[in-house]
C-alpha cells in the first residue's frame, strides 16, 4: 500500500507541476501585462516595476525565478521551491500568501457546507426513490433531480435571494458574516449535486436490494429499515464515494461563480479579478490551491475506496 | 453493445416525455433562428426607454442600455445553441476516435492512453479553458484579420470557446467508447472480419463504429446541455462572450446584477432563466429517454 501511495504522490506532483506551466505561459500569452492599464508610463520606469516583481527578463527567466530556481533581482533564491507566492501586482501592498489566507476559509467553509448538502441530501434522496421504486414518490424524486441538474446555479441563485432574502426577509441577500449568511450560497452550491448523487445512488440501490444477501437479511426477519440502513447502504454508497472527488471539483469551480453571485469576500473574485487584471502570481496562488485541492481528494477518495471495497486493489 | 435496435425511432416516438421534449426543442430552435424574422428589433440598438416594463413594443422588456430583451434572448439562444451544438460534436469527434483507438489497439497503448486521460481527468479543466480562451483571443483575432477573414473577428471568442470547449469534453466519451470498443473486439464478427482480411481501419470503421452509434448518440445529447452550461457559466462570469453580442449567460448577468430591493426588473431574469432552463431540462430529458429507446438492456 505505501509504496503505491508514495507513487500516486509523485503523480500528483507532476500534475501540478503541469499545471503551474501551463497557466503561467498561458498568462504570458495574454494580451498586455500588468502594468498596462496605468496611465502613460515612461518605459524605463515600468521596467523598473517589472523588475521589482521579479516579472523582469525573458519569460523564462520570469519562470524559473518563479519556480525558485534562479536567483531574483535582490539575488535570493525565493520562489515555489522556497515557499515564496511573490507579490500580487494588483493589491500593491500584500502578498499573494496573505490574500490567500484571508479569503480561503471561506471558500472552504462554503465548500464544505455544500459537499455536507450534496452527499446527505443525495444520499437520502437517492435511496429513498430506490426503496419506494415506481411509487409517485419515486417519480417526483428523480423529477426533481433532473430539473436541479438542468437548472443552473446562476438562475438558482438570484431566484432564491429574491425569495428568501427581499421577498420574505428571512436570510441575508449576500456578503459574509453570520452563520444564516451561509445557507442560501452553500444550498445553491450544491443543488445540482445533490441531484447527481441521488441519481447514482438510486441505481446502484436498486441493483444492491435484488442481491441474494439482501433476501438473506429480511429471511432473518429484519425490517425495512433495518435492511435498507444497515445492510444495503454500506454496499450502494460505493458508486457515490468514487464520485466524491470529481465532485470536489466541481464544487471548487462552482464556488467561483456562487461567491459572485452572493458576493462572498472568498478566493473565487480573485481567480476572476486576477485573469481581467493580468495579475499572474495572484492567479498562480489561487490555481496552486485549487489543484492541489482537487489531486489530494482525489487520492484520498482512491484510499478511502480501498478500504469500503475489499475486492478492488489500488493500482499505480 | 448494440447498434441502434430496429424501431428505435418508433419506440422513441411512442414515449410521450420523448415526443414533449423533441417538441420543446423544436419550438426553442425555431424561436432562436427563426423568431428574427418575424420579431425585427435589432438586439444592439439602444433606445432610451431604459428599464422598461414588458409591453406590446417589447414583449420582453428592455434593458439598462433600453435594448430590447426579446431580441437579446434570440440572439443569446442562437449563440449559446451553437455553442453546445459544434461543442459537443467536436467532442465526440476527438472522443469517439480516442476511445475507438485505445480500446481497439488494447495492451500497452490502450493502458498509455488511458493513464493520459486519467491525467487529464485530475487537473481543473475549467480553469484551462478559462485561461485559454482569454490567452489565444487576441492572437486568434489577428491571423483572423491577416487572413482576411473579416467577417469572423466579431466571433472570435465564440470560436475559441466551441473549441475549447469541445477539446476539453470528451474525456467520459472517450472513456465509454472504449469500454464498448473493449466487449466488442472480442466478438466472433469481428474476428470474421478479420480472418477476411480487412485492414484495422475498415474493422474499425465498418465493423465497430456502427455498433456503438446507439450509445454515442446518447452521450451526445448528454453533452449539449454540459457545454451549454459551461459556456453560460463563463459568459456570466464575464469571461466568456463579449459585450454587445449575449449568451444566456451574459443576459442571467445583467439580470441578477440589478436585483435590489427597492425596485425588481424581474423581466431580466425571468425570461432568459425560463428559455435557458426549459431548453437545458429538455435536452436532459431527452437524453434519458434516448437512453430507454436505444439501450436494450434497460428494456424490460
Amino acid at each position: 500500500m505505501l509504496p503505491i501511495i508514495l507513487r500516486r504522490f509523485a503523480g500528483m506532483l507532476l500534475v501540478l507541476f503541469f499545471v503551474i506551466t501551463i497557466t503561467f505561459f498561458l498568462v504570458k500569452a495574454m494580451p498586455g501585462g500588468p502594468f498596462t492599464s496605468e496611465k502613460s508610463m515612461p518605459e524605463s520606469i515600468k521596467k523598473q516595476l517589472l523588475a521589482r516583481f521579479n516579472l523582469g527578463g525573458s519569460n523564462w527567466e520570469q519562470y524559473t525565478t518563479y519556480l525558485g530556481l534562479r536567483r531574483n533581482v535582490s539575488g535570493h533564491y525565493s520562489g515555489l521551491l522556497q515557499g515564496d507566492l511573490q507579490l500580487s501586482t494588483k493589491y500593491r501592498d500584500r502578498s499573494v500568501a496573505e490574500l490567500l489566507r484571508d479569503s480561503l476559509p471561506i471558500s472552504a467553509t462554503l465548500g464544505l457546507a455544500a459537499f455536507l448538502i450534496a452527499t446527505s441530501g443525495g444520499i437520502w434522496l437517492g435511496s429513498l426513490a430506490a426503496v419506494r421504486q415506481r411509487t409517485p414518490t419515486d417519480t417526483g424524486a428523480m423529477l426533481v433531480a433532473l430539473f436541479l441538474i438542468s437548472i443552473p446555479a446562476f438562475v438558482i441563485g438570484p431566484v432564491l435571494i429574491l425569495i428568501f432574502a427581499i421577498r420574505l426577509d428571512w436570510l441575508p441577500v449576500g456578503g459574509w458574516g453570520s452563520w444564516s449568511s451561509l445557507i442560501l450560497p452553500a444550498v445553491t452550491l450544491a443543488g445540482p449535486y445533490i441531484a447527481y448523487i441521488a441519481r447514482l445512488m438510486r441505481t446502484s440501490m436498486l441493483e444492491v436490494l435484488g442481491q441474494d444477501f439482501i433476501r438473506t437479511a429480511r429471511a432473518k426477519g429484519l425490517n425495512d429499515a433495518r435492511v435498507v440502513y444497515k445492510h444495503a447502504l454500506k454496499v450502494a454508497i460505493l458508486p457515490v464515494v468514487s464520485y466524491l472527488g470529481p465532485l470536489a471539483a466541481n464544487l471548487l469551480t462552482g464556488s467561483l461563480v456562487i461567491e459572485t453571485i452572493f458576493n462572498l469576500p472568498g478566493s473565487g473574485p480573485f481567480f476572476i479579478n486576477s485573469i481581467l487584471n493580468a495579475d499572474i502570481f495572484l492567479l498562480e496562488g489561487v490555481v496552486i490551491i485549487y489543484c492541489t485541492v482537487l489531486v489530494v481528494l482525489n487520492l484520498a477518495v482512491d484510499i478511502a475506496y480501498t478500504f469500503l471495497d475489499r475486492r478492488i486493489s489500488l493500482t499505480a | 453493445m448494440h447498434p441502434p435496435p430496429p424501431g428505435a425511432w418508433r419506440r422513441l416516438c411512442k414515449n410521450p416525455v420523448a415526443v414533449v421534449t423533441m417538441t420543446v426543442l423544436a419550438v426553442v430552435f425555431a424561436f432562436a433562428f427563426l423568431g428574427p424574422f418575424v420579431f425585427h428589433a435589432d438586439p444592439h440598438a439602444t433606445s432610451s426607454a431604459q428599464f422598461a416594463a414588458p409591453s406590446a413594443a417589447h414583449p420582453f422588456g428592455t434593458d439598462n442600455n433600453g435594448r430590447d430583451v426579446l431580441a437579446r434572448v434570440m440572439e443569446g439562444a442562437r449563440i449559446s445553441l451553437l455553442v453546445g451544438l459544434c461543442g459537443a460534436l467536436i467532442s465526440l469527434l476527438i472522443g469517439t476516435s480516442y476511445g475507438l483507438v485505445s480500446g481497439y489497439a488494447g495492451g500497452r497503448t490502450d493502458a498509455v492512453m488511458m493513464r493520459f486521460v486519467e491525467i487529464l481527468y485530475s487537473i481543473p479543466r475549467l480553469i484551462i479553458i478559462i485561461l485559454a480562451t482569454a490567452a489565444f483571443d487576441h492572437s486568434f483575432k489577428e491571423w483572423l484579420n491577416a487572413g482576411g477573414h473579416t467577417v469572423l473577428v466579431g466571433y472570435s471568442k465564440i470560436i475559441i470557446l466551441i473549441l475549447a470547449l469541445g477539446c476539453i469534453e470528451w474525456l467520459t466519451m472517450a472513456r465509454i467508447v472504449r469500454g464498448q470498443v473493449l466487449g466488442l473486439k472480442n466478438l466472433q464478427f469481428v474476428a470474421a472480419a478479420r480472418a477476411l482480411g480487412q485492414s484495422h481501419v475498415r474493422i474499425i470503421v465498418r465493423h465497430l463504429l456502427p455498433n456503438i452509434t446507439g450509445i454515442v448518440i446518447i452521450y451526445l445529447t448528454l453533452t449539449i446541455p454540459t457545454v451549454i452550461l459551461v459556456e453560460s457559466f463563463l459568459s456570466f462570469l464575464g469571461l466568456g462572450i463579449q459585450a454587445p453580442q449575449a449568451s444566456w449567460g451574459s443576459l442571467l448577468a445583467d439580470g441578477a446584477q440589478v436585483i435590489n430591493p427597492i425596485r425588481s426588473y424581474w423581466w431580466l431574469l425571468l425570461f432568459p432563466a425560463a428559455v435557458m432552463s426549459l431548453t437545458l431540462l429538455a435536452l436532459n430529458f431527452l437524453g434519458d429517454a434516448l437512453r430507454d429507446a436505444l439501450d436494450p438492456r434497460a428494456q424490460r
